[in-house]
């Protein structure tokens, strides 16, 4: 049911005809950050505002919504946001990956693969990767536009001689194109391999800092690294503890106060789907239960 | 032979002010041109136009570049401005945290400039810095500390470390023992002459000290009010200065 | 090899009352290659202004000093730079280094700067450093802390470590002892005989007679005391 009293996805026509319109320059111009007029959202800075504008301005009515939080569609934030636009634009929803045409994201990629049609919206905190070692906004512009990126590898150098390899787990930056920079939102440097050359179209939005980019189908995305410590993707050395998984991105959970941990699936969908299928893991009463 | 760089009739303005005006003077290989006035006269807005931190209004900073030969650094594009900054000029600050990164080690600081033009290769770009570190006196196992944890005369040295590391053929300095203690001074200047020779550097260096020039520069230029009041050979301008604003500057140093 | 034509030289104290005061008038002088010739006059007559105006320390108004076929009246900079490195040496009377730098560089230094190897130049100025007395201890010392006779000495050494066609001495054997003396007018012996245009200015009035061709008194260039 839809409240009459908003507009379809909540933005008025013109603002998300100018949110689309930053969209498709970013289509245009993968991995360069364009400027937008972001709105105030009924939500506070850090909770998506970026990629709830985003997914307003894609949604149309026959749209089905899924949104994750580190992969999970249970917790508040994802809850909240999914409700928000059931109740504003009316549309549909879905926790399976396989059956959205939209999802929107924070801080993970869907371990599914994503298929043509299907858009992948992020929630970015902060979209320059320059920012942590220039604060010049007019600095980083400059860098961009002349693709002056040796600052980079500063970054990964300075990860190297404190830690003896790249510690960057998140938030790993990497070449779009051949060309920008750009911050992949701090999604865990697992899923970077998915950014490139991937079937659906991928559009981040960072609310607060007001710039939307964008990965259109099949773009070419390299993470950084040096010739003699190259990147990477990692995660940790168990299989799911709830699907048996082991090619899954897996959170780790603290269960009693003696230290007992297990590792699982952070993506629910993921796990729920294999577990429905039969795959059954050690802390689930599978093979090598306690 | 062809300067390696002609500065021609450079004037800045601020306003109604005269920053610097009329400056012309050509810079062969391997010289030091060393520039001294007072607070004021303008060598720094002078070098901030040679070095295209500044826009004059007029005039030309003609570069013998490696690849065009001679070209106006200020009608260059914007790109081609900065690589050179990058690769065959270098510039060093007054102040080290100027021109330091200071929440980035010793070591990423002189690897900056190496990782900008291209290197891709950790182990290379650490040994490079080792070494460099090492030319200037700083030891190797400070290269992962950051230059907050450095003394002043040791920040110095790693700004000029991280300048020279991609083998720059002209540097620009802009006081650079400025602020430093007496011993720590002789030190820096002792180094630098090494660099300048071993390197065959031109460098321009604006000081308001006569002693720094002396030791450092084979020619001088004296400014005041914006203008160059005289210019010749840094001893005879020492020595036997022309201007009576010379004379002034010159017969104001206590001796010791 | 060093000719003075017609050279002239005025003062002007521009915060003294702009006071003009002519120092030279119409010197003009000629050393051929090989020879030595010494500056004579009374003290302020105008030996070391004369010197300093041939190595181009002090600005000459007008005239001619043509050393090697270079016009240091005319010349650029650069030019009168590029003498000094390899045509016109210059012992001075007084020592003047960058702190901290070893005795063995600063002599080395001018062989290093026309291009010879470290080593090559090292060795020279090992071998100078050893005629003049100079103890070894001391070679990886600063100068600037030595005596005055020590630093006179190692002066010496870094204005003979490049083999000079013109060279130019200012008292190069004041405040030596007998031994390092003899050292010195041996070296400028050797110079003379390797063919160097040389000019000095000595009061060793016994030094002078033994390695100097001719005199010049300066006091027939000097406004209000010549003839």
């Amino acid at each position: 049911m839809t409240d009459q009293a908003y507009n379809f996805a909540y933005l008025d026509e013109q603002t998300k005809r100018m949110i689309r319109r930053a969209i498709l320059k970013g289509l245009a111009i993968p991995g360069y950050q364009v400027p937008f007029a972001s709105r105030e959202m009924p939500m506070p800075y850090g909770w998506g505002t970026g990629g709830v504008q985003v997914s307003a301005a894609v949604l149309t009515p026959d749209d089905r919504f899924k949104v994750i939080d580190q992969g999970a569609d249970d917790t508040t934030n994802a809850v909240s946001i999914r409700s928000f636009f059931q109740r504003t634009a009316g549309v549909a929803t879905t926790t399976a990956t396989r059956e959205a045409t939209v999802i929107q994201t924070r801080h993970r990629i869907p371990e599914e693969p994503l298929t043509e049609g299907q858009i992948l919206v992020y929630q970015v905190p902060i979209p320059e990767p320059l920012r942590f070692l220039e604060p010049r906004e007019s600095e980083t512009r400059k860098m961009h536009s002349l693709e002056e990126y040796g600052l980079m590898h500063v970054k990964l150098y300075e990860d190297i001689s404190r830690h003896g390899h790249i510690a960057t787990s998140y938030a790993y930056p990497v070449k779009v194109e051949g060309r920008y920079v750009m911050d992949p939102s701090p999604i865990p440097k697992f899923d970077n391999p998915k950014l490139g050359d991937m079937a659906a179209i991928q559009l981040f939005g960072a609310g607060r800092e007001q710039r939307i980019y964008a990965l259109p189908p099949y773009t070419r995305v390299i993470s950084l690294d040096f010739e003699d410590h190259p990147f990477e993707p990692s995660k940790a050395d168990h299989p799911c503890g709830m699907c048996a998984a082991t090619d899954s991105y897996l959170d780790e959970l603290i269960v009693d106060d003696a230290g007992g941990r297990m590792f699982v699936c952070s993506d629910t969908d993921y796990c729920e789907a294999r577990q429905a299928a039969g795959h059954i893991g050690k802390d689930n009463g599978g093979k090598g239960a306690a | 032979m062809t300067p390696l760089l002609s500065v021609q009739g450079i004037t800045k303005k601020y306003g109604a002010h005269i920053g610097c005006a009329d400056v012309s003077f050509d810079l062969y290989p391997g010289e030091v041109m060393g520039i001294v006035g007072e607070s004021g006269s303008g060598k720094s807005t002078l070098l901030g136009c040679m070095a295209g931190h500044l826009t004059p209004d007029a005039g030309k900073v003609v570069f013998d570049t490696r690849t065009d030969g001679p070209r106006d650094t200020l009608t260059m594009s914007e790109p081609e401005r900065r690589m050179l900054g990058r690769t065959d000029w270098a510039f060093v600050h007054q102040h080290a945290r100027d021109g330091l990164r200071m929440g980035v080690s010793a070591g990423g600081n002189v690897g900056e400039r190496l990782m900008a033009v291209g290197e891709r290769h950790y182990g290379d770009i650490r040994d490079k810095a080792i070494d460099w570190l090492g030319r200037v006196e700083i030891d190797a196992d400070r290269v992962d500390d950051r230059p907050t944890t450095f003394s002043g005369g040791m920040q110095q040295r790693l700004q000029i470390a991280r300048n020279l590391v991609t083998g720059p053929r002209l540097v620009f300095m802009d006081e650079p023992t400025g602020g430093l203690d007496v011993s720590v001074q002789a030190r820096l200047l002792d180094l630098l002459r090494g660099l300048v020779r071993d390197m065959g550097l031109s460098a321009v260096i604006v000081t308001h000290d006569l002693a720094v020039v002396r030791l450092l520069a084979d020619r001088l230029m004296v400014m005041k009010s914006g203008r160059v009041v005289e210019a010749g050979l840094t001893d005879q301008v020492l020595d036997d200065p022309q201007h009576a604003y010379s004379q002034l500057l010159v017969s104001s140093v206590l001796q010791v | 090899m060093i000719d003075l034509r017609n050279v002239s030289k005025t003062f002007t104290l521009h915060n003294q009352g702009s006071a003009v005061i002519e120092v030279i008038r119409n010197a003009s002088l000629h050393v051929a290659a090989g020879e030595c010739v010494a500056l004579t006059g009374a003290s302020g007559a105008g030996k070391s202004t004369l010197m300093r105006m041939i190595y181009g320390n002090y600005l000459t108004q007008a005239g001619e000093i043509r050393i090697g076929g270079v016009d240091l009246v005319q010349a650029e900079p650069r030019d009168v730079i590029r003498l000094r490195r390899e045509v016109l040496g210059y012992v001075s009377q007084f020592l003047r280094v960058v702190p901290r730098v070893p005795t063995l560089d600063v002599v080395a230094e001018p062989l290093r700067a026309v291009g010879v190897s470290a080593d090559a130049a090292q060795a020279r100025a090992k071998t100078l450093l050893t005629q003049l007395n100079i103890p070894e201890r001391l070679w990886s010392l600063s100068p600037t802390t030595f005596s005055g006779g020590e630093q006179q000495r190692v002066n010496i050494a870094r204005g003979f470590a490049h083999s000079y066609p013109a060279m130019l001495l200012d008292e190069p054997t004041a405040s030596l002892d007998a031994a390092n003396r003899e050292v010195v007018l041996s070296l400028i012996e050797e110079a003379k005989a390797r063919g160097a245009a040389i000019i000095g200015i000595f009061h060793d009035e016994a030094a002078r007679a033994r390695v100097c061709d001719r005199e010049i008194n300066v006091s027939r260039f000097t406004p209000g005391l010549a003839a």
